[in-house]
């Protein structure tokens, strides 16, 4: 399938909702904008990087590793991924 | 020119391993650096790993190793021509290891050389091996891998220090017979220089260092690509596999790729729980204790994949002797 660009932030937060579901066993309800990964969702390192993979298949923005330790909340990477959008 | 006779192809006699008598669990660790026992085998599937001996050295490790593989082909030492120890831990930059190893072993005069591909060295130094038999280059082959990772590593450094372990694993290698098919399949291999910084030894007196986020990316977004070829140009699906061993890495890696593949998790080799990453040495260990409790399939076909700093990788189908 290919990668849509979703416009709105609730979109991206419905996407990435899905994600961590199925990457971390997160239910998708859960994943609330000001959650941080680390320390209320248990998310480790190797796990935001499989996220950010699964995140540039669905959303078609690349997500490098160097960015990945700036994102701490999903706020962080909604705002990531919506700008990157825009600026693509 | 006169060329050697070629034959029609390679295939595994045997295999041998070894593994250090020190067990470090990982509650031994969790009271030198802050970590657990869940952490780890949540994060990167290891239970225990083995520690080599203060004095005991790579060439130690794979005389045992290769010892044992060499006792199972059935073969004398003077049968072997060749031996390739991959390695990247060895103590000195010379001698190499082979040589040493080789005498020890009662071998003479074989051609001897170290290979360095580091986690991807066992699958390379058995390229190199399959094609030297077929094209009559050498009469039988010794490949072994074999690390001490643990001079290298970290003490104090959590995220190396659970994962890298000690251990050796070989492989003899001979001519098919009349009538046999080749029993090692066309390698894929390759190097990815521009994540060369990825995983480091800077220099002697530098520790073992990697970019996890980044090798994990890596390995877990590009290398089932070259485990599918491997697959192809052996003309072996992935369903068909006896049993899929990578480089005992990371389980995480390891299940991914498997499930890329769509290979079964029963069919995938996890040694590394009670291994650890033993670099080059991984693949032929695992080979070598599954074989021993009868867990790998005579004549089944497995898919070997190696891969790691460089960054190296190859895959290969050989057929389980």
């Amino acid at each position: 399938m290919a990668p849509t660009t979703p416009t709105t932030e609730k979109e991206i937060l419905a996407g990435l909702g899905e994600i961590i579901d199925e990457i971390a066993g997160v239910p998708a309800d859960e994943v609330t904008p000001d959650k941080s990964f680390v320390d209320d969702l248990d998310i480790d390192s190797l796990s935001m990087v499989e996220i950010a993979v699964a995140a540039q298949d669905k959303f078609g923005v690349e997500i490098p590793d160097d960015k990945l330790k700036d994102l701490k909340t999903v706020q962080d990477v909604v705002n990531f991924v919506q700008h990157s959008s825009v600026s693509a | 020119m006169r060329l050697p006779q070629a034959c029609d192809g390679a295939r595994i006699l045997a295999f041998g391993g070894y593994q250090p008598a020190r067990e470090v669990t990982n509650d031994e660790l969790a009271q030198t650096v802050d970590t657990s026992d869940e952490w780890i085998r949540s994060r990167v599937g290891i239970a225990s790993r083995r520690i080599a001996g203060p004095d005991e050295t790579v060439a130690d490790m794979a005389v045992a190793a290769g010892g044992k593989a060499l006792a199972g082909s059935g073969l004398s030492p003077g049968d072997v021509d060749l031996v390739i120890v991959a390695t990247c831990t060895s103590e000195a930059q010379i001698p190499n290891v082979s040589a040493t190893v080789a005498h020890r072993l009662g071998i003479v005069a074989p051609a001897a050389y170290d290979l360095n591909a580091a986690c991807a060295g066992f699958c390379y130094a058995l390229a190199n091996a399959a094609d030297a038999v077929r094209s009559g280059t050498a009469r039988n082959v010794l490949v072994i891998g074999a690390e001490k990772l643990s001079q290298w590593v970290d003490w104090t450094d959590r995220a190396t220090c659970i994962i890298f372990a000690d251990g050796a694993g070989a492989a003899v290698v001979g001519p098919a017979g009349p009538g046999q098919r080749a029993g090692i399949g066309p390698v894929a291999w390759g190097s990815a220089g521009d994540l060369a910084a990825t995983i480091t030894i800077a220099d002697r007196d530098s520790f073992i260092v990697q970019e996890g986020q980044a090798v994990f990316r890596w390995a877990t977004t590009q290398l089932h690509q070259v485990a599918q070829a491997a697959c192809d140009r052996a003309g072996v699906a992935p369903a068909d596999l006896a049993m899929f061993v990578p480089h005992q890495a990371n389980l995480r890696i390891m299940e991914t790729l498997a499930r890329k593949l769509g290979v079964p998790r029963d069919r995938l080799a996890d040694d590394i729980v009670h291994a650890g990453n033993t670099s080059s040495a991984s693949i032929p260990l695992a080979l070598s204790r599954l074989a021993e409790r009868d867990a790998i399939r005579s004549g089944g076909h497995a898919l070997l994949l190696g891969f790691g700093a460089g960054l190296c990788y190859a895959a290969q189908v050989v057929t389980v002797p």
